[in-house]
């Protein structure tokens, strides 16, 4: 493969970008006609889409759509490019987003929820900021974008309103606003030690600055983009922020905001200091140490929740370290895993997500002691469970596998075998805490749940499709939107310069 | 020390400063207060009159006898500063005399913990 | 010879004068001229500020007699941007300022709009005049508006004027001090006569106390920590409309006057290298962010939080002050501007909220998400932009501040302008709470409140939507304006 690129100018970055806020005010502004106002919800999804899979194509044949606007700053413009890193998050972003709309638009009128005006508002707005946060081509745009997601989904956390929501609003914020004031020395940091902030593959910080500056700075970023990758010590606010309606659960705190906070990472790793430097500073044993750590105990609280979303949080913690591991391996393979798994365990965290809501709709429980026998009531909603919590686990066919599979041959390619160990342990544990939800649903008797009863096919529908997509993602990577070429090019462009 | 001690009415001056100072601060009553301010403006005017005089000459009024040398005449500057400062202290005391009468209508006294006291009554 | 130095302050005295008269013919007539007399006002401070950027600095002979002996007026970058800003602002108040003025002072509005406008002149004239005797004269007139503008207020406001008024005349007097140790020094009160002047003087102790008093003065005029006392009681007093035209400008200006002193008349040279006071400042003022920030979440009562958040605020001006290198300026400047807008948004909210429901304690607050939309739209853009949220205004002033502090090493102000922004969301994501996620209870506001009329509105909405647009385009500011302003700072050989 030649990964020679050149970009050309072009507006549909920044058009990807502008749709959610255009659609925003369209439903702030048709707040009191609910069908109209969910139809611009759903017209800026399908529209995002539309436009960021017309650049799958010219990104894979090495011409990067980019857009610089003006200066943002004295020599720091407002840029955005879609390289192939950013088009697959922001590819899988977008179409999980349309999906996310009609079972929000579902989840929302069964449950009769005020203010939906401000929820599909909020929703439009983090995922414009999403999108920014996938074509930034700069580490000044980045933040903006970052910064504008934490306090875009703020709305969404407190959107019940109760002393729990409100409680978790603070949390939320208190971890990502520090981690945000974090991100910003860490750039201020760059800018005055390298003079740019332009992501490049491979890298830009010169070893030159020596290594505690170096080391410094990488510190600075890790807790910045650390909170909203839910790396411990920073995850604690996931678990309280699942108080939030299950679709935001869905779409933010398994694709958007925390995928936004694994991506950031990658871009650091990968696009300012270069897989190779990260090495040499001693970070990658750091980052390394603490994302095995937080797979592992992620896994074992997982299984102490009773809450199924918290479970979930506790589960998609792990999955996020997955991410930032294979970032931290200096192989392509590693890389390639990290990246595909931002894919894959979005198809199959949102699932889950998915089929936590439409249980939570249907029959207003929330708890796992409380699903005796679900699986009668809901057979189709528990089969689109099982197959992501195969998924997660590792089991083929489903994506997950594929992208763990990587994981596992970048950690040995790199010479860190106990890593295939954290893996390993980590898919055991999965199982260990996915098996007890299935076997409650399946084989205890229950009498409430005795005949089949789904929730609306606003919900229902979009589940079973997300978990038809994870599999699909296992069986046939490239198949549809090129999830797979579009990580391998990143992968490859990243890590073939980076190395030493 | 003796070029100080021709100078001795700039220890005057500093002493009135101090005094002005010491009434704006540390009196309790406001009309005190303002009396003080007034002293401490004084004292500042006089520093610049003061700074106008060189000995031996005579008032900036063309005099035909000494002609048109400006060394022979006081520095006519600062009286003309001074005038200006002297307006305006009086239109900043005229403001807070009637600040002090508003004061005194609502509150009934000018001493500054009787009005503290009535402040929280009343709230 | 270009007149718009002396015009804009003309126009506001003018406008001042004709206020008395036509308003006891008619009460209306005072606010058609005082808005009359802003709106020329800020049209000749943007031809200057136009003619300034693209022809260079406009000198005005007062008189036609030319310095040192006659009094100068100078419109550069500078003192262009800074009136600008005070313009703009003091324009957008007085259009708001009518209902919520007839609301709750109706009796005074005749004189409110006089001194209003006479305050404007001042501070205008502080900002325009490149005499040092001059600037007192206008100083004094900016003050004693300002206290007479306090007083008309509730029953508390009289004693806060008054306090104020006593510290004020200390900042004027030692003002005057410092100028008198100048004008014996060096013969001249002319601003850039002085400037050349002082270089073969700067080993004397006159030029030093000088210095010393005039930075006393003018930090007691910004309200630096700890000569800050004034403040909070004269903000949470005054009419709401006085609040918003005083809060957010008034400071500034003494503020524009220390950065004046420091790159025109005493020069960095001095002020930076052999006479650290800039570094004073600095210090000083990073106490006073975390000072004010704290105190700001102690309070209950909304202006009262938005008087101690000034303060914090005021504190940024210093640090960049107290950088004293381009960027800092840069920065410090950025944020005269920022903050002016930010501030007489959110004392606009205010006032909107006292206009429709009484109230200002914060706990009253719920619900008002609902019943006044636009209102808390406004105060919400207002609120991220002072915790620093891209791509609000403040977020900008605040990363020039810090790439200050990085390249002058300071790792403390480092701290301070980061732990700020958290302590800045704490207070004020403790109303966004209030407001929007909170049910109303039975200590919320009447639950009639609705947005206030358009002519108070619209320059709420206008102030928060400008944060947006100030924000991204502040590198146009700073490329066009603020570089040049802060040129003089640059060291040598970096």
């Amino acid at each position: 493969m030649a990964y020679a690129s050149e970009i050309y100018f072009s507006l549909t970055p920044l058009l990807a970008v502008l749709v959610s806020p255009a659609a925003a005010i369209l439903i702030l502004l048709s707040s009191q006609k609910p069908n109209l106002r969910e139809t611009w919800t759903v017209l800026a999804a399908v529209g995002k889409f539309a436009l960021v899979i017309s650049m799958v194509a010219p990104v894979l044949a090495g011409q990067y759509p980019a857009i610089t606007l003006f200066d943002i700053a004295p020599g720091i413009s407002l840029a955005l490019k879609a390289d192939p890193l950013g088009v697959s998050f922001a590819l899988s972003a977008s179409l999980l987003w349309i999906l996310t709309s009609f079972y929000s638009i579902g989840y929302m009128r069964t449950l009769k929820e005020h203010s939906q005006t401000r929820y599909f508002a909020s929703f439009a707005i983090c995922l414009s900021a999403t999108m920014g946060i996938a074509f930034a081509a700069n580490l000044l745009t980045f933040l903006i974008f970052y910064e504008v997601l934490t306090i875009a989904t703020y709305p969404l956390v407190i959107h019940k309103e109760s002393a729990a929501a409100i409680s978790a609003g603070r949390k939320y914020l208190a971890f990502l606003l520090t981690s945000g004031v974090a991100l910003l020395l860490a750039v201020a940091l760059t800018q005055m030690n390298a003079g740019t902030l332009e992501f490049s593959p491979g890298g830009f910080l010169s070893p030159s600055l020596g290594q505690a500056t170096l080391l410094g700075i990488f510190i600075l970023f890790l807790v910045g983009v650390g909170a909203k990758s839910g790396l411990m010590p920073f995850h604690s606010w996931l678990p309280s922020a699942m108080v939030a309606p299950s679709p935001v659960s869905a779409l933010l705190h398994a694709v958007a905001v925390v995928k936004a906070g694994v991506f950031g990472f990658a871009r650091v790793v990968g696009y300012v200091f270069g897989p190779g430097l990260t090495a040499d500073i001693g970070a990658a044993t750091l980052v390394g140490v603490l994302a095995g750590a937080t797979i592992i105990i992620a896994s074992l609280l997982a299984m102490a929740q009773d809450n199924l979303k918290r479970r979930l949080a506790y589960s998609t913690i792990g999955h996020l370290s997955y991410i930032i591991l294979g970032t931290v391996l200096l192989a392509p393979a590693a890389w390639l895993g990290g990246l595909f798994h931002i894919t894959t365990h979005a198809a199959m965290k949102i699932t889950l997500f998915f089929c936590a809501g439409a249980i939570y709709a249907k029959t207003g429980r929330e708890n796992i002691s409380e699903m005796d026998g679900i699986g009668k009531q809901m057979p189709l909603t528990m089969a689109a469970f099982i197959v992501g919590a195969l998924g997660l686990a590792g089991v083929p066919p489903v994506g997950g596998f594929l992208s763990k599979w990587f994981l596992a041959e970048g950690a040995v390619v790199s010479g860190h075998p106990v890593l295939l160990g954290v893996l390993l342990l980590s898919g055991i544990l999965n199982a260990g805490y996915f098996f007890p939800v299935v076997v409650r649903a399946y084989f205890r008797p229950s009498k409430h749940f005795v005949r089949f009863d789904e929730a609306s096919p606003a919900m229902l529908i979009p589940l079973l499709l997300t978990a038809a997509f994870a599999v699909l993602l296992g069986i046939y990577p490239d198949g549809i939107f090129r999830f797979y070429s579009l990580t391998a090019a990143a992968a490859f462009s990243v890590v073939a310069r980076g190395a030493p | 020390m003796s070029a100080l001690a021709t100078h001795y009415i700039y220890y005057m001056t500093a002493g009135l400063l101090v005094i002005g100072l010491y009434g704006m601060i540390g009196k309790k009553n406001l009309l005190k207060k303002l009396i003080g301010m007034n002293i401490f403006q004084t004292a500042i005017f006089l520093f610049f009159i003061y700074g106008a005089v060189k000995p031996g000459t005579t008032v900036p009024v063309l005099d035909i006898r000494i002609g048109m040398d400006a060394a022979a005449y006081i520095n006519p500057l600062p009286h003309v500063l001074i005038l200006t400062a002297i307006v305006v202290s009086v239109a900043t005391t005229g403001v807070a005399l009637a600040l002090l009468i508003s004061i005194y209508r609502r509150y009934g006294s000018l001493e500054e913990s009787t009005i503290l006291e009535r402040m929280k009554q009343s709230s | 010879m270009s007149h718009l130095p002396v015009l804009i302050p003309v126009t506001l005295l003018l406008s001042a004068f004709l206020i008395p008269l036509a308003g006891s013919i008619k009460r209306d007539f005072a606010f058609a001229i005082a808005l009359v007399g802003a709106a020329l006002a800020f049209a000749f401070t943007l031809a200057g500020l136009f003619t300034v950027i693209t022809q260079g600095e406009i000198r005005y002979h007062l008189g036609g007699w030319a310095p040192p002996i006659g009094i100068e007026y100078v419109l550069d970058a500078l003192s262009g941007f800074m009136a600008t800003v005070v313009t703009l602002i003091g324009l957008v108040v007085l259009i708001y300022s009518r209902r919520s003025v007839l609301h709750e002072v109706a009796p005074r509005v005749v004189p409110l709009y006089a001194l209003a406008m006479l305050l404007l002149a001042g501070l205008v004239g502080i900002i325009v005049t490149g005499d040092l005797f001059n600037f007192f004269v206008f100083l004094e007139i900016s003050s004693i508006s300002a206290y007479a503008l306090m007083a008309i207020g509730d029953d508390r406001a009289p004693v806060a004027a008054f306090r104020y008024l006593i510290l004020g005349s200390i900042a004027g007097s030692f003002y005057v001090l410092g100028v008198g140790f100048l004008y014996f020094s060096t013969g001249s009160l002319n601003m850039a006569d002085v400037a050349q002047r002082l270089p073969e003087l700067y080993q004397s102790r006159a030029v030093a106390a000088a210095a010393i008093f005039i930075f006393i003065a003018l930090g007691l005029k910004m309200a630096l920590f700890p000569l800050h006392l004034w403040l909070p009681d004269v903000y949470t007093y005054a009419p709401s409309a006085v609040t918003a035209l005083i809060a957010p400008i008034m400071t500034k200006v003494a503020a524009y006057a220390l950065i004046r002193m420091l790159l025109t008349v005493f020069q960095p040279a001095y002020l930076r290298d052999l006479l650290p006071l800039t570094s004073v400042i600095g210090w000083l003022a990073a106490c006073g962010i975390l000072y004010g920030s704290i105190m700001a979440i102690a309070q209950s009562d909304l202006r009262r939080m938005l008087a101690y958040s000034s303060i914090s605020q005021i504190g940024y001006i210093g640090i960049g002050i107290g950088l004293a290198n381009p960027l800092g300026i840069i920065g410090a400047l950025l944020h005269i501007l920022n903050h002016a807008f930010m501030k007489a948004c959110l004392f606009l909210v205010a006032g909107n909220i006292r206009w429709r429901t009484g109230q200002w304690e914060i706990r009253r607050f719920a619900g008002l998400g609902r019943t006044m939309p636009w209102t808390m739209a406004g105060f919400s853009v207002a609120a991220l932009s002072m915790v620093g949220i891209p791509p609000a205004a403040g977020f900008f002033s605040k990363w020039y501040l810090l790439l200050g502090s990085i390249d002058a090493g300071n790792w403390f102000f480092v701290a301070v302008i980061l732990a700020s922004s958290l302590l800045t969301a704490v207070y004020f994501f403790r109303v966004l709470e209030q407001v929007y996620a909170t049910h109303t209870n039975e200590e919320s506001a009447p639950m009639k409140a609705s947005d206030p009329p358009l002519s108070m509105l619209l320059p709420t909405l206008f102030l928060g939507a400008g944060l947006l647009i100030l924000g991204l385009f502040n590198s146009a500011i700073v490329t066009y304006i603020l570089n040049s302003v802060a040129q003089p700072l640059q060291r040598p050989g970096s």
